[in-house]
């Protein structure tokens, strides 16, 4: 048995085996398929200052390999979060983590403040590249000024382990992970999903209720990981990779271009045990090449 | 109620007509308790273009013989792939999921009526299945393009009473199930119904005109299928909820539908 141990932060993870926001409710929806305990951590729900209805159905497209989806952060809000669902999740024995999203950088300041104060949330993933929203979302998160202003302002708020999950929608994806690093991210979180559209011929209109929505799955798996390599060169802190992982082998890939966690999300739902798969893939993997630690693997291009 | 994730192996698929075919399905060991109205998650492997899971309602189950029967319509590439399922291969099903249909617990000369529509009338077996072995005699009313395209009449005969239309009058009835004289007496206690969301409204409308409480299930586009990444939404007067955890069977009361 290798050892698996990571460390995002002041995080420290057992495994870095993560699941994706957006893609595994709470936790607690997975339950019956798996022992959440077995992952590294859970990233909840995309959460907002202020309740979101989300956008009108339909919200989802299959797509080759992979699905649009335009879900436009649908949540009850923080406060519902804290009162009502944190009570019910924070005995899982493994690390939760909030996924925070806003339209202005008070919402963000706001709402990251709030989560702070919950004993057994180590960590927020702060989503400046969210593209089903109209305001905010991913604006923040395709430029480096935008980035910066919302990551220099969270930042002073907010004390524990900060990431910050960047779009893929930008040119160039390594110097926004350098301005958010700059302002004091301890992690950047890598891909969001990639802006898609998808047309029924037989109507002539677009699938989705908002034209345009996020792609994700394995089809997206190449350019995620080719992101994340070129982050790795240009920045210092820690990278969780993610985007279109289906199976421990794909893991592998992310942790040698240079992530120290993954997160698995569009493929829960094909299957939903696959994080805890990918948990025992990568310790055989380790074993079978005589890795004594996880971390040995880390940016491992030979 | 907890929720599975197993193989199940293909013990018949029989071919309806030339767009529907009746899957059963066995599980190697006791089945769990499953209601009718719920439905499955099925893993439709080794099809071109086909990623996602595809919800299917729960036909009919049999806890004897450990099967479960779904009856679907060939619409596209993940259909096509089920009815070519071989007898004697696996497929793997996340079940049993979503609400289930409302049973009435008394009174059982109570009149109640199921309305299916097309492959709508999938859920309607089991339900009234339930409701019989309950002391109830559940009446269907179903319709369908024409007389070939009417499927298992024999099975809903043997559970309850049968009505039928058909859109060129070859079986049963013309027209509309909202055409048939059934329903001219406006004198039932529950209506349930499945079907094209065209149909659906117009029983809706039909029971809201009469005052009869109706239940609709509902067949919005799925990912997950388990409640965790909130794609399947309907509006109700509850705001946006998934169709997959708090329906797919809803009273129509709860639904925005501009009946
Ligand atoms: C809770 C629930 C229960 C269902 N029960 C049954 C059942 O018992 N029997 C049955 O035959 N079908 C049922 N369906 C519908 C079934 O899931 C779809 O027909 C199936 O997913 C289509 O897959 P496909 O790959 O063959 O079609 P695709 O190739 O994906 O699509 C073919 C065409 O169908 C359309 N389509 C696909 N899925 C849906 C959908 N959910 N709603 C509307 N249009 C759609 C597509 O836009 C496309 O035009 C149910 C759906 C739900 C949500
Ligand atoms: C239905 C759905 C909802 C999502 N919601 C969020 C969200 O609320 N916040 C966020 O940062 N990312 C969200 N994402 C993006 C995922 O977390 C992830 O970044 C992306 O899907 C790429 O990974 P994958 O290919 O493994 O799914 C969502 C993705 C999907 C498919
Ligand atoms: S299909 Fe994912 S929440 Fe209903």
């Amino acid at each position: 048995m290798a050892d698996l141990n990571v460390n995002i932060g002041k995080l420290h993870l057992k495994n870095p085996v993560l699941t994706a926001s957006g893609t595994f409710g709470y936790g607690i929806e997975y339950a019956d398929f798996m022992d959440l305990s077995r992952i590294g951590g859970i990233f909840v729900k995309g959460t907002t200052l202020h309740p979101r209805e989300g956008n009108d159905y339909p919200r989802m497209a299959e797509t080759p390999s992979g699905m649009l989806n335009a879900v436009g952060l649908q949540n009850k809000g923080v406060d519902y979060f804290i009162n009502d669902i944190y009570p019910k999740i924070k005995e899982i024995d493994t690390e939760l983590m909030v996924n925070v999203s806003g339209s202005t950088i008070d919402d963000y300041v706001a709402c990251a403040e709030k989560i702070n104060e919950l004993d057994t949330i180590p960590a927020i993933e702060l989503n400046i590249s969210c593209p089903n929203v109209k305001q905010g979302g991913m604006a923040f998160g395709t430029t480096c000024e935008g980035a910066s202003e919302v990551v220099r302002a969270v930042r002073k708020v907010y004390h524990k382990t900060l990431i910050v999950k960047l779009s893929p929608n930008v040119t160039d994806i390594a110097s926004i992970a350098q301005s958010v690093e700059t302002e004091g991210a301890d992690a950047v979180s890598l891909i969001n999903t990639l802006l898609g559209m998808a047309i029924n011929i037989e109507t002539r209109k677009p699938v989705l209720s908002t034209v345009t929505g996020g792609l994700s799955g394995p089809c997206v798996k190449p350019v995620a990981l080719r992101m994340v390599y070129q982050c790795y060169k240009a920045v210092k802190i820690p990278i969780i990779g993610l985007g279109g992982i289906s199976n421990w082998q794909d893991a592998i890939e992310f942790i040698l271009a240079g992530a120290t966690a993954i997160q698995i999300g569009t493929y829960n739902f094909i299957d939903p045990a696959i994080s805890v798969k990918v948990v025992e893939g990568i310790n055989e993997y380790l074993d079978r090449h005589g890795f004594r630690s996880v971390r040995e693997l880390i940016g491992g291009l030979g | 109620m907890k929720k599975y994730i197993d193989d199940w192996v293909v013990r018949e698929n029989r071919k309806l007509t030339d767009h529907a075919f009746l899957l059963k399905l066995q599980l190697n060991r006791e089945l769990p308790e499953i209601h009718a109205g719920q439905f499955v998650q099925i893993l439709v492997e080794n099809a071109e273009n086909v990623f996602l899971r595809r919800p299917i309602s729960i036909h009919s189950v049999d806890p004897e013989t450990r099967t479960m029967d779904l009856l679907a319509q060939i619409v596209g590439k993940g259909t096509c792939k089920l009815a070519n399922l071989h007898v004697n291969s696996s497929v793997n099903l996340i079940y049993p999921l979503g609400n289930g249909f409302t049973i009435p617990i008394n009174n059982k000369q109570q009149k109640l009526l199921l309305i299916g529509g097309g492959v709508g009338i999938a859920p309607l077996l089991f339900l009234g299945q339930t409701l019989k072995k309950q002391g109830f005699t559940p009446i269907f009313l179903l319709g369908a393009r024409s007389a070939k395209d009417v499927l298992l009449l024999t099975e809903f005969q043997q559970t309850g009473e049968a009505y039928i239309t058909t859109e060129d009058g070859s079986l049963g009835e013309k027209g509309f199930v909202t055409n048939h004289s059934l329903l001219a007496s406006g004198d039932f206690d529950f209506i349930y119904t499945c079907g094209p969301q065209a149909m659906m409204l117009a029983v809706a409308h039909y029971a809201k005109q009469h005052q009869i409480s109706c239940e609709a299930s509902l067949e919005n586009r799925m990912a997950c299928g388990i409640g965790a990444c909130l794609c399947c939404v309907e509006k109700t007067i509850q705001g946006n909820l998934c169709v997959c955890t708090e329906g797919p069977v809803f009273n129509i009361n709860d639904l925005s539908w501009q009946i």
